[in-house]
């Protein structure tokens, strides 16, 4: 008999995520397919614009992380012509990053993320969004967090010209400078933000850390994937949003590799199978060997959690002491749990706006001299950033006029890819039994999700990153057993699977 | 008496039209008190079915986001017709096609080779594609067929209203919604923006000759870029004069040139046409191994003059009509 389950309204299912479990003879789960049905291709109609032009066309992959994508473009191309930004143009892009960072950060936590743990997982499910955090926190707090949000995007437009889409990235520098009226602001802005900051991470300690049931959640095996982990760290293999090298740990913490932007190609692959539109990342020199964990299988992680587990410590002092009580209480390093990457993702959040205050209280923020101009004949360039959701890397090559002849962009989620099938596949096998589901499964898959935070978008280069989802059962014969479907969004997809996650682990 | 209902809903776009809309921050509880969201997918639990069950016409207003590249989008977009009474093109995606309309430049096959073999980090022995349906030990998994052309809204379903932009100014998004709860609308067919370039009124304007002539077309990262004067009449190729205004100049405050994504005003059918013959008639020469020249120094005119609407262009109206028959209103 076939049965026919809708969970959730369809929205865009074909164009998100998709999942088909596959049963045996046996009428167990051979394996789950977790696809990305759609491209839009960026690295062909790169193809023939002038590499001035990429950190505007690409911001469009994403408008969630459109400055992410702005950031890696723009430091691409001052490697295409060979030329250092100014010194203030520095200090103006790491603190319209930072900015941009912890903004993405706060909403994840806010509105994506936090509501499974703020609201509570036996929540009624539209409690489960903003709105249920709000209630449970206080109608203040709501406030305090759209006042936030838009006083830190107001400064990435002032530093950067439009919030979605960014204008100011040029080789050498940026294209506006700060007055001084504008630094008072940002330092007050700057201000604000630790101080929201450190409040977050005062709620997420309350909420979360003193609960028992939630650390349970947090470090169940269910949660948990031995991989490799990647992430930029500074000169002091501390944890770098901007810059660095990318450093490799192996799943017992141990580096593996440490290189520079240019040597990417060394070390990173992309592997494609026919039932995704997504190519899987992997460490080229550990091999592809399919949806497996270490230290066979070259499978990496990248994102908070990532980030903290490659770097000795954090850039900033209230992000160091976060940082040591997180190995402190999970360690030692790294830590495998997937669902860490909330408490990871927070302790970023602090270091971001740490890192603001800084950048907003160097003189050199004011400086007119924001430029450097290129001269070199421009061949090829290759530009690394950390974008909220992991490793983001453009590489370009360009004829002698600076015309874009090949364009190559692996993007934060793709690192994050086959880790995510691995989960997708586990919690199948796991809570799919004789052909039957329930929500729980979808609850469970969800749960991962979210701690990944993936944006199909950036992975595909192709959709944003909230992604509705259908799940289909086959059985051998390819008719369809069962079908969930959920919808997409902030609050729904990102709030709804606690609860059923909840049941589950009773 | 009840509240007017609005819908929300996003096809082949980036999430920047979703964040637009956030971006209403506190505006948006005033919003919220004034209308029922009935389907807003990114940020409520609606379903298709809810809107399927709607009487024809019962969303006062529905706003579409993102181009349309499949059957899945081109099937909600009829769908969402039906139910709204009102229906807008929400972004540039949707009012012109967007940046992944420039993938019209090329064709599906090219793309796909593109990105799964020619890639330099991609390691693909076996010269594999995604597949419409690949066979797997215990049966099979399907994706959907891409699309062989990136459509604007219109060239799928009749649109009555545009909120331009990428993504559209807050501002654009208030008034239109002030307009739809007053019922104050301009004819259907209207951008709901001023119908002004960008190049009247921009503060800069003091700066801009009567008699523009420009010399040479500079690139803007190998100059310096004045912060005062008039980006044109630096040399810089910038499309104000072709474009729609109403973004508060946000790009040339922050110094750079527009680059048109407001899309043109209402008296231009072929928003690069347009540019291309404003910029040419600010060309200082008249000999033309010159002009020639001159027009080599912009070195991808399509990426240009059409980055935000090539499928809305009259060079792929007639071609994207004909590429994907499923695609249109009968």
């Amino acid at each position: 008999m076939t049965r026919h389950i809708v969970i959730d309204p369809i929205t865009r299912l074909e164009g998100h995520g998709k999942i088909d479990v596959i049963l045996n003879d046996q009428g167990e789960v051979d394996h789950a397919y977790f696809q990305v049905p759609e491209l839009r291709g960026f690295e062909k109609f790169a193809q023939g614009r002038p590499a001035e032009d990429m950190p505007q066309i690409t911001s469009r992959i994403c408008g969630v992380c459109p400055m992410a994508h702005h950031m890696a473009a723009t430091k691409a191309l001052d490697d295409l012509y060979q030329i250092e930004p100014a010194p203030a143009a520095r200090v103006i892009r790491e603190l319209a990053y930072n900015t941009f960072m912890f903004e993405d950060h706060a909403l994840h936590f806010y509105f994506l993320g936090g509501p499974d743990f703020i609201v509570g997982p036996t929540a009624p499910k539209d409690q489960r969004n903003v709105l249920g955090v709000v209630a449970k926190v206080g109608v203040e707090v709501g406030k305090k967090v759209i006042a936030m949000r838009r006083a830190a995007r107001d400064l990435i437009s002032l530093l950067a010209g439009k919030v979605i889409h960014p204008v100011f990235g040029l080789p050498g520098g940026v294209s506006r400078q700060v007055r001084a009226e504008e630094q008072e602001r940002a330092v007050q802005v700057a201000r604000q933000a630790v101080e929201f900051a450190e409040f977050t991470l005062g709620a997420f300690h309350d909420i979360v850390l003193k609960n028992r049931q939630y650390v349970a959640l947090i470090t169940s095996p269910a949660y948990t994937h031995q991989t490799y982990y990647m992430g930029l760290v500074d000169e002091k293999n501390r944890v770098n949003f901007y810059d660095g090298a990318v450093r490799v740990v192996t799943p017992q913490g141990k580096e593996y590799a440490r290189f520079q932007a240019r040597d990417y190609l060394k070390h990173i692959a992309e592997h494609v199978e026919p039932w995704s539109f997504m190519k899987f990342c992997y460490l080229k020199n550990v091999g592809w060997k399919g949806f497996e964990e270490a230290p066979a299988s070259g499978v990496y992680a990248v994102a908070p959690l990532a980030r903290l587990n490659v770097s000795d410590g954090m850039p900033t002092p209230k992000a160091q002491a976060a940082y040591e009580e997180f190995f402190g209480t999970l360690g030692p390093r790294p830590v495998h749990h997937t669902l860490a990457t909330h408490w990871a993702r927070v302790i970023e959040l602090l270091c971001a706006a740490e890192m603001m205050l800084q950048l907003a209280q160097s003189p050199l923020l004011v400086d007119p001299n924001i430029r450097n101009i290129p001269t070199a004949k421009p061949a090829e360039g290759i530009g690394i950033v950390e974008a909220p959701r992991g490793t983001l890397i453009h590489h370009y090559a360009t004829d002698e006029k600076g015309v874009i002849t090949m364009a190559n962009l692996i993007v934060a989620t793709q690192n994050n890819a086959a880790r995510i099938a691995m989960s997708v596949d586990r919690a199948a096998k796991a809570l799919i039994k004789g052909g039957q589901a329930d929500d729980g499964v979808l609850n469970m898959i969800e749960m991962a999700f979210r701690a990944y935070d993936p944006c199909n978008g950036c992975a595909t280069h192709s959709l944003p990153g909230h992604m509705p989802l259908l799940l289909r059962i086959y059985d051998p014969r390819h008719r369809l057993v069962n079908e969930i479907r959920r919808a997409g969004g902030f609050t729904d997809f990102q709030g709804r699977g606690a609860e059923r996650a909840g049941a589950t682990e009773k | 008496m009840s509240k007017p209902k609005v819908g929300f809903y996003w096809c082949a776009s980036c999430g920047g039209c979703e964040e637009s809309v956030v971006d209403l921050a506190e505006a948006i509880l005033d919003v919220a008190a004034a209308v029922d969201f009935v389907f807003f997918p990114v940020a409520m639990d609606f379903k298709r079915s809810d809107v399927e069950a709607m009487a024809d016409g019962a969303m006062a207003a529905c706003m579409i986001n993102g181009a349309i590249r499949s059957s899945e989008q081109r099937a909600m977009a009829k769908l969402l017709r039906r139910k709204a009474q009102i229906l807008i093109a929400y972004g540039a995606c949707s009012h012109q096609g967007g940046i992944p309309g420039l993938a019209n430049l090329f064709d599906r096959q090219s793309i796909l080779q593109t990105v799964y073999r020619d890639t330099p980090s991609t390691v693909n022995p076996g010269d594999i594609r995604p597949e419409a349906s690949t066979r797997i030990p215990h049966g099979e998994v399907e994706l959907p067929v891409l699309d062989e052309q990136v459509k604007s809204l219109d060239q799928v379903v009749p649109v009555d209203y545009y909120i331009p932009g990428c993504a559209p100014p807050v501002q654009l998004l208030k008034d239109a919604l002030a307009a739809i709860l007053t019922g104050r609308l301009p004819p259907k067919g209207s951008v709901l923006a001023p119908d002004k370039a960008l190049c009247e009124q921009c503060p800069r304007a003091p700066s801009k000759p009567d008699n523009l002539l420009i010399d040479q077309f500079k690139r803007p990262h190998l100059e310096r870029i004045d912060p005062e004067k008039c980006l044109l009449a630096q040399g810089f190729l910038c499309l104000g004069p072709a474009t729609r205004g109403g973004c508060g100049w946000a790009c040339i405050n922050a110094n750079m040139p527009c680059t048109g994504c407001l899309g043109p005003v209402s008296r231009t059918r072929d928003y690069g046409g347009a540019a291309m013959s404003a910029l040419a008639s600010l060309v200082n020469s008249n000999d033309e191994a010159q002009i020639a020249a001159m027009l080599e120094t912009i070195v991808d005119p399509a990426g240009t003059f059409y980055r935000y609407g090539l499928p809305a262009s009259l060079l792929f109206a007639r071609a994207g009509a004909n590429a994907d028959k499923g695609g249109h209103e009968p």
